[in-house]
């Protein structure tokens, strides 16, 4: 199996992921890149399930699935209801709960 | 143990299983006022005496339960110093460990068998004077929850202590719950300071019959709520809610060590139970080290809940609280939670501090810091209640030294008979607050005598108590903790445990200084000339019975506590049966109780304590007596009156008299303009040796106190708890501005730093 690049593959995604979350301003630029770093945890998921012959692994990768696509749509909703009453989903505008 | 039964005289022929309905039914007692705080809570506006009534029923109805608790009990002890063997009864709906006949042999042999929680071992010694037979306490319990493995139990446990405690907080409950009725009558929140009155009776008489040191945890978080809700009863203005908050956090801090350590005691002993606990300290089955460290911690918890040094500083605060409160929980029950916590585990505390044999340990230093310390500050404070609290303080810490050197019986003695006058004390002081609206001895009091007779007779009753003279109550309970120090056996007179001479010499500077403050306290309150205002009210007039029928009965109390724990040796003859009847029948005598032996009175000690005791009240009364003298001729007027027709300066005060004679004679001779040589030589030495001693003691004295509360007490000491507490602020201050920007990226960006850093180190290390 070719697992390193799988692993390799996975982890670019990570960062590409994580680059996206701290870089990026606008809110569903954030939420896309949250759904790139699930997506690299879910190939590695699959990767070790699959060469490890268990099925533990695609399972859970389902499991990611289904609650990222319940965090997207609660996610979407939070962003839309900024828009509404800020007029802009630029998150670095967001901060009126500071200490 | 073979270190141990050096101590023992005689090893126990037997263990006797206590039993009997009522203190096997123990726990109706803390349910009583629990259920009545919820009635009254949801019902009690309603009533016809707004809730009132049905306090004081459960009240009373778990007093007489105590009661027959107590009778229950000493009938145990009786019998099972006649038929040991006769007395022995089966409990097998419980699983109760009946242990019968002795495990002679060390404490190796010891097994736990599976499914007992108890289980006797080796040789019980104890004093000639406790017979030989050794009573197990009743246990009654069952099983709240299971995880992982272990499991958690809620239960009762009944022994001497307990029924002792159960006596004291439902008879100070009772009376202040009927003193309340009058006091508090017409406040805005009355039902709900009775609810919380059932409440704190419940959790405090919970916390005493706890059967493990969780339940012990929750009745002490319990009582400090009931604290806090009382102190700030009138929090509508800043200064009670400011209080009640102090008091809250102060605990926390000693509460943070009640957790450690008995988290600690836990994992050392396995298991939650008290009993257990105990008997793994004394067995050795406990390293030191971990002993030791876990009774540091509990200390911790003592300092802040009995109000010892550095942690009693909530104590004079708390007193925003209405009158009663202070008196049912400042000064006679709450606080001596600390004390009962000690004196329950007191094998971790023997074992840990090693208190046997030797001559310092960390509980004697605390109390006699305090005992001294608090007795200085009570000078210095003109607001009555704030006397009574630093003197609850100074207390405490004779107690809590009592503990630390080993004289268990005293302190505990001492814990019964100080709350009957202290309680007495505070509520002495709320009947003068109430004819007075004011708690400020020097504006607002003077000269109560006249207006108040009853209130006057049982707070001089009490005072006389509280300083130790004989033959009221305090005398023996104190006398009691010297003997215990051991350190009179420089001077003849035997030991206890070891020879605490510091813990000696400082009882006695705080047996003086208890009454130097006291006669302060008694001058200042009921005589000299009357210096309040009562705003057009007339004068002020003795309380109601509601208000004076509690503190005769306090005040008898004060008289006749004392002798129910005569010293070996006092009595003889037929008689010789009532001594030391209450070490009997409240120090236990199992396997649970370390061998603690007791020192023997000593005459010598006793003589030498009045002495110095009636050297305070002769200081502080001459002092106070010369100064009125010197600034004004009504006062001089008023003070001849005094000591011609006052029946305290006949009945305890003859040196104080003596003095004044001294002093009037002087000033005779000076009137009629005698001038001769014997006069002046009079002159001088009653100018400057009597009178100039007698100033500069005062002087000194107050110069010291004032000295220790403004520098020590309000800079050093709430120094350090105010710089902790700018010190978080600061950090706080400076995580908001740095860390807490609202910034997500920026929180993002450290979340996953951490996570990196951990990770990193999870591969590293593992």
């Amino acid at each position: 199996m070719y697992l390193v690049q799988f692993l390799l593959l996975s982890s670019v995604l990570f960062c590409i992921g994580i680059y996206g979350v701290l870089a990026r301003k606008n809110g569903v630029m954030v939420l896309m890149s949250i759904e790139l770093i699930l997506n690299a945890v879910n190939i590695n998921f699959v990767a070790f399930g699959t060469m490890t012959n268990n099925i533990a692994g695609e399972v859970f990768a389902l499991f990611v699935i289904a609650i990222a696509a319940a965090e997207v749509g609660v996610g979407l909703a939070i962003v839309l209801l900024i828009f509404r009453n800020k007029r802009s989903i630029d998150l670095s505008t967001i901060d009126s709960m500071k200490g | 143990m073979i270190a141990l039964s050096t101590f023992a005289s005689e090893a126990p022929t037997s263990l006797v299983q206590a039993g009997g309905w009522f203190l096997e039914k123990a726990w109706i007692i803390p349910a009583l006022p629990a259920i009545s705080f919820v009635l009254i809570l949801f019902f009690g506006k309603r009533m016809k005496y707004k809730g009132a009534e049905l306090g004081i029923l459960s009240i009373a109805v778990a007093f007489i339960l105590a009661i027959c608790c107590a009778g229950q009990w000493i009938d145990q002890v009786n019998n099972a110093g006649d038929h040991s063997e006769s007395q022995q009864q089966e409990h097998g709906e419980d699983h109760e460990a009946l242990v019968k006949g002795t495990q002679m042999g060390d404490s190796n042999e010891i097994e736990m068998a599976a499914g007992e929680d108890y289980l006797a071992f080796g040789s019980t010694g104890e004093d000639e004077s406790h017979g030989s037979v050794g009573i197990q306490p009743v246990v009654e319990k069952f099983t709240w929850w299971e995880s992982g493995g272990r499991t958690f139990q809620v239960g009762i446990m009944v022994d001497g202590l307990t029924v002792m405690m159960l006596f004291v907080v439902t008879a100070i409950s009772l009376l202040v719950h009927i003193y309340s009725t009058d006091y508090v009558s017409g406040d805005r929140r009355y039902t709900h300071y009775f609810a919380f009155l059932s409440l704190f009776s419940s959790s405090m008489l919970f916390f005493v019959l706890s059967e493990n040191v969780l339940q012990a945890i929750v009745g002490w978080e319990l009582v400090g709520v009931c604290s806090f809700a009382l102190i700030g009863h009138w929090w509508e203005e800043k200064p009670n809610s400011d209080a009640a908050l102090k008091a809250f956090l102060t605990n926390r801090v000693g509460d943070m060590g009640l957790l450690v350590g008995m988290i600690i005691l836990f994992w050392a002993a396995g298991s939650w139970s008290i009993i257990d606990i105990n008997n793994a300290a004394i067995g050795h089955e406990i390293g030191h080290s971990t002993l030791l460290i876990a009774a540091l911690c509990l200390t911790a918890a003592v300092m802040s809940k009995s109000g010892q040094f550095i942690l009693h500083t909530w104590l004079p605060d708390a007193m925003a609280g209405p009158t009663p409160v202070s008196a049912l929980i400042h000064a006679a029950t709450m606080v001596v939670a600390g004390i009962y916590m000690v004196a329950r585990l007191y094998g971790v505390f023997f074992e840990g501090y090693n208190i046997a044999g030797s001559s310092f340990n960390i509980l004697a230093l605390v109390g006699s810091v305090t005992l001294v310390g608090a007795g200085l500050l009570a000078f210095v404070q003109d607001d009555i209640k704030k006397v009574l609290a630093y003197s609850t303080v100074s207390q405490l810490g004779y107690m809590v030294m009592a503990l630390g050197v080993g004289a268990w019986t005293a302190a505990v003695f001492h814990l019964f008979t100080h709350a009957f006058f202290k309680a007495g004390l505070f509520l002495g002081a709320g009947s003068v607050s109430h004819a007075v609206h004011s708690f400020d001895m020097k504006k607002s009091m003077g000269g109560m005598r006249k207006f108040m007779p009853t209130t006057f007779k049982t707070f001089v009753i009490c005072t006389i108590a509280l300083m130790g003279l004989p033959p009221l109550a305090g005398f023996w309970s104190k006398d009691e903790i010297l003997v215990g120090t051991g350190g009179w056996g420089l001077f003849g007179g035997t030991g206890g445990n070891g020879s605490y001479v510091f813990a000696l010499v400082m009882g006695i500077i705080g047996a003086g200084l208890t009454c130097a403050y006291m006669t302060r306290v008694v001058y200042l309150t009921f005589f000299g000339e009357f210096r309040g205002d009562t705003h057009g009210h007339g004068e002020p007039h003795e309380s109601g019975k509601r208000i004076t029928i509690p503190l005769i009965i306090l005040a008898t109390m004060a008289v006749l506590t004392g002798f129910l724990n005569l010293p070996l040796g006092f009595l003889t003859g037929d008689a010789a049966g009532w001594q030391e009847r209450f070490g009997h029948y409240v120090e236990p005598v199992a396997t649970y109780f370390p061998l603690i032996s007791h020192g023997a009175p000593s005459w010598s000690l006793a003589i030498f304590s009045t002495i110095v005791a009636l050297i305070g009240v002769t200081a502080a009364g001459g002092y106070f007596f010369v100064k009125v003298k010197a600034q004004s001729p009504a006062a001089t007027e008023l003070a001849n009156g005094l000591t011609s027709k006052s029946r305290v300066a006949k009945a305890g005060h003859t040196l104080l008299k003596k003095n004044y004679y001294l002093d009037h004679l002087y000033t005779d001779i000076i009137a009629n303009g005698t001038k001769g040589p014997v006069a002046n030589a009079a002159n001088w030495t009653n100018q400057k040796g009597i009178d100039e001693a007698v100033n500069q003691v005062g002087k000194q004295t107050t110069r010291a106190a004032t000295f220790v509360y403004e520098k020590i007490d309000q800079n050093i000491v709430d120094g350090v708890v105010n710089l902790s507490g700018r010190a978080s602020e600061g950090l706080g201050e400076t995580t908001r501005t740095v860390m807490q920007r609202g910034k997500i990226h920026q929180y993002a960006a450290i979340m996953f730093a951490a996570t990196i850093i951990f990770a990193g180190l999870l591969i590293v290390f593992v």
